[in-house]
């Protein structure tokens, strides 16, 4: 009978990525649901690392594996672990995050023990009637979100887009069980060489790729006034954008250009600062999951589009907003 | 060096728009394409083609349409192309496409293997990899730099904050990204050949009979199901607030917790 | 009567659009102000096999037909005239004559290489006294030993200066008129060959108009086209092919300013609504559309009719005389549509516009074409 929930914990240069919190506080949100438990599984931490902190983030159990084959990832070691644990444990449940490692690892591990896998999950919650997961994902080029179950087949596999579900809420003094686990890798595990690895210095701008993007426009008035917006995305992870009209001015870079003639994006929150609204500019955002608008002009055509409309000076309201964003960001920790 | 690349015929999902009336996709009228992330594939190969002289079969899974896609194919330069089509290998989840197509594979020659990393209408990433087990040939994903030199891959693979420089022997199996380079297009006198004198062979099931297990096939032999699906709800106004900056900042960052974006 | 596009067609007409839109659109601008020759695109278009389309494989060519050629004019001229119209006077005014007149050795030599791009083709028949009465040829040749020696001016030759392979019509023999012209192979390296003062035109400024100079120049005997006497014909029978291709220049030059102008008026609003709600804007583009689908129908017959053998002269003219005043027409009522915007260079329209003109001059006028309609009706 399988059990549990398991989350694949992803840990860079022993680092444990931030999807991989993500993953446990929607973790333990499924776990209290089904009144099972929650486990994080990490993998080449270096030995003498500390486990505790995800049991405060909500594990009832780490199952760990310290082996130098695992420092970098590799696809058939680490697929090696999972398979063992998932055919020792039975989960119910196996989450991985939407990330180059998590659907590169995911699939492979999912097709060795014949089960179903759904991909980049926005969405996850028990249906009530079942108790299967529900998993809820974009497709058609994101045009259009789609529900998928796996009934038959356990565990039910879903890898999960990062930034989407909220961070846990730790509790400091929760305890739970640190399991280690050894692996034996033989050479034909190892049936790649890893010649080099280059850690990125500077990384090139991808507008698509922001999970919040602030963008700016006429409105913005200036290069330098960009400043205002590039510290507010910078205080909420995102990137800063543009309409065409800044573009064309001169004050931003046509990469970050989003409209009918630049780029289509679809964040999931999109902050329209001094923007007017154009159908031009509309057309490459329209899409985004939550938009705010920020315009002094009350009739402005943006705000015809958009969940939130602040009729306001950005020049006022955007360091307040970034104040608080990075007040609130020290508190949590 | 055989090299066969798997690749797929979609909608130009780019190409689709809200009915902002009824709220549902315009699907009428959008062309359907090679996926991006295969149409790299192929030049991956042509490239590998060009420089050793590798031989390179294109292999589709897909309705009889997906003929076109495979034309587009061979008139950019491929040696031969396989269209794997049947009924029964309908509403595949990603479990049952990789099985049959890995069991094309098992009929086919192969020192390299090359699947786009994802389809820009199922958007999982999940068949390359899937194909990859099923073959138990190892796997390079997110591939940006592809190079093969005596019976070896040498590619670059990309994370989000590094990337690694691999060497695999092969057969193995890589996925690329439309990044990896910028396509050919087709050439005059290779579309009029590649309809007048040159072939898609046609399988059917009978052709995999004897390497697929059928109760893998199609909708019923896939793990996963489409519960429902529907469409984002198109923007309309929204909430409008003419407040004094404290106020509206007040207003934003409750609206921000509440959606888990801080 | 099958209106339909086979698969093949169908699948070029989207090769061509694709390369088009990222290869061909993205320069149109830059071409026209700076006066450039696209040499980078021609290279591109020869990797393609955009400059051999017609002609079969075993002299180098794609194999295709010329509906295939026609419809690539058409594809390239939607985004940019000059372009075009290198490709057409390439392979209808220089490949085309040596395919249907040349001697096997000529056809050996000569079409592999202009069919695979390596080397780019033009035509020299119009010279400063003799345009529209193109029998009134003052370039003489005369055969001396192995050789032919001509001299004279020939003007308005397009591709002239980047063109390797010359057709070019001369007089052998004064007596006779039109009968004594002839038609010749000149490479541009033979000696006396120069090429003169480039004209500044009103638009398809980057094709390369110019002037050639016949200085006592030495052309191989091998390298009379056809037969003595034969040059008037070849220039006549050439002309035909080509006007069907400056037909489908101008239809794509309609088409295309149909369809920025389409997309223009759905964006741009007046009086509280976009100007594509009003009905003299949909009346207007209506209209515009029917004049440019006929058009194309004309072309597309007169190209069938040359793939099929049949007498084409007749359809060659009645497709580039219509294409021809619709795209002036259109194009001129594209720039209306847009406003005081269609009179700036922000927007192409004034381009197109620009570019629509010559249509209905080069390669025989539409008052030749008329000409050549009438007489064929036996109205006379």
């Amino acid at each position: 009978m399988s059990k549990d929930v398991y989350i694949f914990v992803e840990q860079r240069d022993s680092k444990i990525q931030k999807v991989s919190l993500e993953l446990l506080g929607k973790g333990r949100e499924l776990a209290d649901k089904l009144g099972q438990r929650l486990v994080a599984v990490v993998l080449g931490m270096e030995p003498g690392t500390s486990y505790q902190k995800l049991i405060h983030d909500g594990a009832d159990e780490v199952v760990y594996v310290e082996d130098p084959v695992l420092a970098e990832y590799m696809t058939e070691p680490y697929a090696k672990v999972l398979t063992a644990i998932i055919r020792e444990r039975q989960p119910e449940i196996l989450l991985f995050g939407a990330t180059s490692v998590g659907r590169d690892l995911a699939p492979r591990v999912s097709a060795r023990v014949h089960t179903g896998l759904t991909a980049d999950c926005t969405s996850l919650v028990i249906d009530e009637e079942s108790n299967h997961l529900l998993m809820t994902r974009p497709a058609f080029g994101g045009n259009i979100m789609a529900t998928i179950a796996c009934e038959n087949h356990r565990p039910q596999m879903a890898t999960v887009r990062p930034g989407v579900m909220g961070l846990p809420v730790k509790d400091e003094n929760r305890t739970g069980d640190l399991t280690p686990m050894a692996m034996n890798f033989d050479k034909a595990d190892q049936n790649m060489e890893i010649l080099a690895v280059v850690r990125s210095v500077e990384k090139t701008v991808d507008i698509m790729e922001a999970g919040i993007l602030v963008s700016g426009g006429r409105g913005v008035g200036g290069p330098e006034k960009f400043d205002v917006l590039r510290e507010l995305a910078s205080a909420l992870g995102g990137e800063v954008a543009s309409s065409r009209a800044s573009v064309d001015a001169g004050w931003m870079e046509r990469e970050r250009q989003v409209g009918q003639t630049g780029k289509t994006v679809r964040p999931e929150c999109y902050i329209a600062c001094g923007i007017s609204g154009a159908i031009q500019h509309v057309a490459g955002m329209e899409s985004s999951d939550y938009i705010i608008a920020i315009n002094k002009n009350e009739s402005a055509p943006i705000f015809d589009t958009c969940d939130l409309g602040i009729v306001g000076d950005l020049h006022v309201i955007i360091p307040k907003l970034t104040q608080a964003v990075k007040k609130m960001k020290e508190s949590q920790g | 060096m055989k090299i066969v690349v798997c690749i797929k015929q979609v909608p130009d999902t780019t190409e689709v728009k809200l009915d902002p009336k009824t709220g549902t996709l315009i699907r009428e009228g959008i062309p359907s394409i090679i996926n991006p992330d295969d149409k790299a594939g192929i030049e991956a190969a042509l490239r590998i083609k060009e420089e050793t002289g590798a031989n390179v079969t294109v292999l589709s899974m897909g309705p009889p349409q997906a003929d076109a896609a495979l034309r587009e194919a061979l008139a950019m330069g491929v040696d031969e192309a396989i269209l794997l089509t049947d009924r029964a290998f309908g509403g595949a989840d990603t479990w049952a496409t990789s099985s049959t197509l890995a069991a094309a594979l098992k009929k086919i020659p192969y020192d390299l293997v090359i699947t786009g990393r994802q389809a820009i209408d199922g958007d999982t990433a999940q068949v390359g990899p899937q194909i990859a087990e099923h073959l138990g040939i190892p796997q390079v994903s997110y591939v940006s730099e592809l190079h093969v030199k005596d019976g070896y891959v040498a590619a670059r693979r990309d994370f989000e904050d590094r990337y690694h420089l691999i060497k695999v022997a092969c057969p193995c199996l890589v996925t690329a990204l439309a990044e990896l380079n910028k396509p050919r297009y087709m050439s005059v006198g290779g579309i009029m050949d590649a309809y007048r004198d040159r072939q898609v062979t046609v399988w059917t099931l009978a052709d995999i009979q004897d390497t697929v297990d059928p109760a893998n096939l199609g909708l019923k032999g896939s793990p996963t199901k489409v519960k429902k699906s529907f469409t984002k709800a198109a923007k309309g106004s929204g909430e409008k607030f003419s407040v004094g900056a404290d106020e509206a900042v007040t207003i934003i960052m409750e609206k921000l917790r509440g959606k888990n974006l801080i | 009567m099958d209106f339909q596009l086979s698969k093949e067609h169908e699948m070029l007409q989207k090769m061509y659009r694709d390369f088009t839109e990222n290869e061909v659109k993205p320069f149109a601008e830059e071409v026209d102000e700076e006066e450039q020759f696209p040499v980078e695109t021609v290279k591109k278009l020869a990797r393609y096999g955009f400059l051999g389309i017609p002609f079969p494989k075993e002299y180098g060519g794609q194999g295709a037909d010329h509906l295939a050629y026609a419809m690539a004019v058409e594809e390239l001229s939607k985004a940019c005239a000059t372009t075009a119209v290198i490709v057409s006077a390439h392979t209808s005014l220089c490949a085309s004559p040596i395919y249907m007149f040349g001697s096997e050795e000529q056809k050996q030599k000569y079409l592999p290489p202009l069919n695979r791009g390596e080397m780019l083709g033009a035509f020299g028949l119009t010279e400063p006294g003799a345009g529209t009465d193109a029998g009134g040829q003052q370039t003489m040749a005369v055969l001396v030993d192995d050789h032919y020696i001509l001299n004279g001016t020939k003007f308005f030759i397009t591709n002239a200066g980047y063109a390797d392979v010359y057709i070019i019509i001369a007089m052998t023999d004064k007596s006779v008129g039109t009968r004594g012209c002839s038609a010749f192979i000149v490479e541009k390296d033979f000696p006396g060959f120069s090429v003169g003062k480039k004209e500044k035109k009103l638009g398809i400024k980057g094709s390369s108009t110019c002037e050639l100079i016949l200085e006592d120049c030495i052309v191989p005997k091998e390298n009379l086209l056809g037969r003595e006497g034969e040059g008037f014909k070849i220039a006549m029978r050439t002309l035909d092919g080509g006007r069907v291709g400056i037909a489908a220049q101008a239809l794509g030059i309609g088409q295309g300013a149909v369809d920025e102008t389409v997309k223009y008026v759905k964006e741009r609003k007046q009086f509280n609504k976009r100007i594509s709600q009003f009905q003299n804007t949909q009346f207007q583009l209506a209209d515009m559309q029917t004049r440019v689908e006929a058009s194309r129908l004309l072309v597309y017959r007169a190209a069938c009719g040359e793939d099929c053998k049949q007498p084409f002269a007749h359809l060659a003219a009645m497709a580039k005389l219509y294409a021809s005043e619709t795209a002036s027409d259109v194009t001129r009522r594209a720039v209306q549509l847009f406003g005081g915007y269609g009179y700036t260079r922000e927007y192409p329209v004034e381009r197109m516009m620009r570019d629509a003109k010559i249509t209905e001059i080069y390669e025989g006028t539409s008052e030749v074409q008329r000409m050549v309609i009438a007489a064929w009706m036996k109205i006379n």
